[in-house]
């Protein structure tokens, strides 16, 4: 066992399906490009010569037949991991997920598990345009029946990939692209994150801030340049967007009176809307100032790379909003 | 041309037709009285396609249905008083009153689930057969759907797929000729369904979907084939519904629904699958008139036991609202 064992995102998440298609027979891989060195990162690397071509599924381009395939599959038994290298490309693939894998446990009044594991990557930037860089959990966590997961770090990666795996129901699991080359201690063998749990990544007092996925990476940065003109932030990762922890946001909106949330995908019905509107419901008088929200604007998104700064919240525009929360505050 | 069928065998599938031609009259009256309430898809007309494939099948094997597949359940072994409940929606329903009609399932037969989103299922079936492959199963897999779902992309996605992995997965289409209200000439330029599988190199054929000896040959000969790694296999089968789309009177002469010609209906009348086997059994002296008329009145008792056992059966608890939602 190598102690602090630098792990790079996209190998921490190769490592978590090798242990687990190792470890159980029903776990395969399906989806386009798994053969391929470079569509899926460096995710699926050494999976084919070990497990073969009946457990590395390469696929045709037929989103909704190859979707529904693995919630079939995951009816009959198995347990399959079903690969979207970019999220948009989904959306053809919406009602084997939506309609059937969803709804199937309660639909049939329970001793119906859907055990399929749905990973989506976002692959956005590069001036890529509005069709290749979708964050669509928002969507997701808006079903009854799903549940979300979306890690921020390579020890998540592996973490949250491997309980998704493990639960017999079905799980969105989204990573982004922008992680991928990303490291941090990884450890050797199968551990898991509880999903519907968040985590404390940064204590602070002064103001909570809650982001999940990439955003977590933006918060920390912000979170370093406030500390050097006084401000003291909290900052949770949510690392699952559905069930939310709302045990763990709740305890520290009730500590620092401040609360932000960062979102990665749209404003609109977002997932940042969600969180706000629990926050404000539950924990009104505690609330020192309105709570603030940071998300995409409600746009496509655009191609060229000056527009693409515009559009992507960063840390600066974390910093900029807690510092004029703290002017309005009580 | 039912030499390979014993006098037992006829017997039984004649009784298997019956049961569910009898369970599903039995639904119009309660239907009428709404004291049914959910949306129900009578297959009234098309017995011989689900005895006759599921005939062939084993009990381990599996088959996925459609929103008209009360006749699939039953023919795959389905337990009748937990189907006729579900239909009541009670708490004793196959799907405990979650489902209603349009969600079977009795997986202890193989019946893996019915869904009423078209062509919904026929991917679900694909990954049945995929799995069957990977753990080296000698399984078949039957995805039954209608000649509406030959309008989807999926079941084309489907068919490639099945095609290029070799799976042991029966595409069953009962064309019964409407797309709910629509005729199936305003829905494609051909009617020859099961000519869709041919540029994927899938055998298929098409077939009466009313004589139950030659849809349990075809289905026979697909099983088999699927068995010995030669699937997938495409069956068109055609047939009618004697009844609306849903319910007992949509589509019926007479009411404003009424969109089909009074003269098909008659004709379809004529190849009545269920009368079609009765007459052959009667005419060739495989069962006499009173062994029939004992084996029609069992039925009956079992159906009228299956509404009593409903009616008697709670419904869902209020408190239990949240239950199921994850397994």
């Amino acid at each position: 066992m190598i102690k602090n064992r630098q792990l790079q995102f996209s190998l921490a998440i190769n490592e978590a399906l090798d242990l687990m298609m190792a470890n159980d027979k029903r776990v395969f891989v399906i989806g386009q490009g798994v053969k391929s060195p470079w569509y899926v990162g460096n995710t699926t690397r050494g999976l084919l010569s070990k497990y073969g071509e009946q457990r590395i599924i390469d696929t045709p381009v037929s989103e909704n037949a190859i979707t529904g395939c693995g919630v079939g599959a995951a009816i009959a038994g198995m347990r399959p991991i079903v690969v979207h290298p970019r999220v948009d490309f989904l959306m053809y693939g919406l009602d084997p997920i939506i309609n059937q894998a969803a709804n199937w446990n309660y639909m049939f009044g329970g001793n119906a598990p859907v055990p399929v594991v749905f990973w989506l990557i976002i692959n956005r930037g590069g001036e890529q345009g509005a069709q290749h860089s979708q964050a669509l959990h928002a969507l997701f966590s808006h079903i009854p029946g799903l549940k979300v997961v979306m890690p921020s770090n390579s020890y998540d990666a592996k973490g949250l990939l491997i309980s998704a795996i493990e639960d017999n129901n079905p799980v969105v699991y989204i990573d982004d692209r922008w992680l991928y080359n990303t490291s941090c201690f990884v450890p050797e063998g199968i551990y898991r994150i509880p999903i519907g749990r968040a985590v404390v990544r940064r204590k602070g007092k002064d103001i909570t801030i809650v982001a999940l996925s990439y955003m977590v990476k933006e918060a920390l940065i912000a979170a370093e340049t406030l500390r050097k003109v006084g401000v003291d932030v909290e900052i949770i990762d949510l690392r699952s967007a559905k069930p939310l922890d709302k045990k763990t946001i709740f305890a520290s909106v009730k500590k620092t009176g401040r609360f932000m949330v960062v979102d990665n995908g749209w404003l609109t019905c977002g997932l940042s809307a969600e969180v706000s509107a629990l926050v404000s419901e539950e924990l009104f008088k505690y609330l020192k100032s309105p709570v603030q929200r940071i998300a995409l604007p409600d746009l496509p998104a655009p191609a060229s790379r000056v527009l693409e700064k515009a559009y992507y919240p960063g840390a600066s525009l974390i910093v900029k909003k807690v510092k004029q929360m703290l002017r309005k505050g009580k | 041309m039912s030499k390979n069928l014993s006098k037992d065998k006829l017997a039984r599938l004649y009784r298997q037709m019956l049961r569910i031609r009898l369970c599903e009259e039995s639904f119009i009256e309660p239907i009428l009285q709404s004291v049914i309430k959910c949306p129900v898809h009578l297959c009234t007309g098309q017995e011989a396609v689900a005895v006759g494939v599921c005939s062939a099948l084993q009990k381990e094997d599996f088959i996925f249905g459609n929103h008209r597949s009360h006749g699939h359940y039953l023919a795959k072994g389905g337990n009748l008083n937990r189907m006729v409940a579900e239909v009541y929606c009670r708490s004793t329903g196959c799907a405990k009153g979650r489902g209603g009609s349009m969600h079977l399932r009795d997986v202890s037969v193989g019946m893996l689930g019915s869904a009423p989103i078209v062509a919904g299922t026929i991917s679900l079936a694909l990954g049945a057969a995929l799995a069957i492959k990977i753990k080296r199963e000698n399984k078949v897999v039957v995805s039954f759907f209608g000649d509406g779902a030959a309008g989807e992309g999926v079941l084309y996605e489907a068919l490639n797929f099945a095609a290029l992995k070799k799976l042991p997965i029966i595409f069953v289409c009962e064309n019964n000729l409407y797309s709910t209200h629509m005729p199936i000439k305003d829905c494609r330029v051909s009617e020859n369904i099961f000519e869709i599988a041919k540029p994927f190199s899938i055998k298929t054929w098409q077939v009466d979907g009313n004589n139950i000896f030659k849809v349990t040959e075809k289905a026979k000969n697909a099983v088999s084939l699927c068995r010995k790694g030669e699937g997938p296999v495409f069956l068109e089968f055609l047939t009618y519904r004697l009844h609306g789309h849903v319910g007992p009177d949509d589509n019926v002469q007479g009411m404003h629904t009424d969109i089909r010609p009074p003269e098909e209906i008659k004709c379809w009348l004529k190849k009545d699958p269920v009368l079609q086997l009765k007459n052959y059994l009667l005419n060739k002296k495989v069962i006499s008139k009173p062994k029939l008329k004992v084996l029609e009145m069992g039925v009956d008792r079992e159906i009228k036991r299956a509404h009593k056992f409903a009616l008697a059966s709670s419904f869902p608890e209020k408190s239990e609202l949240n239950k199921y939602l994850y397994d």
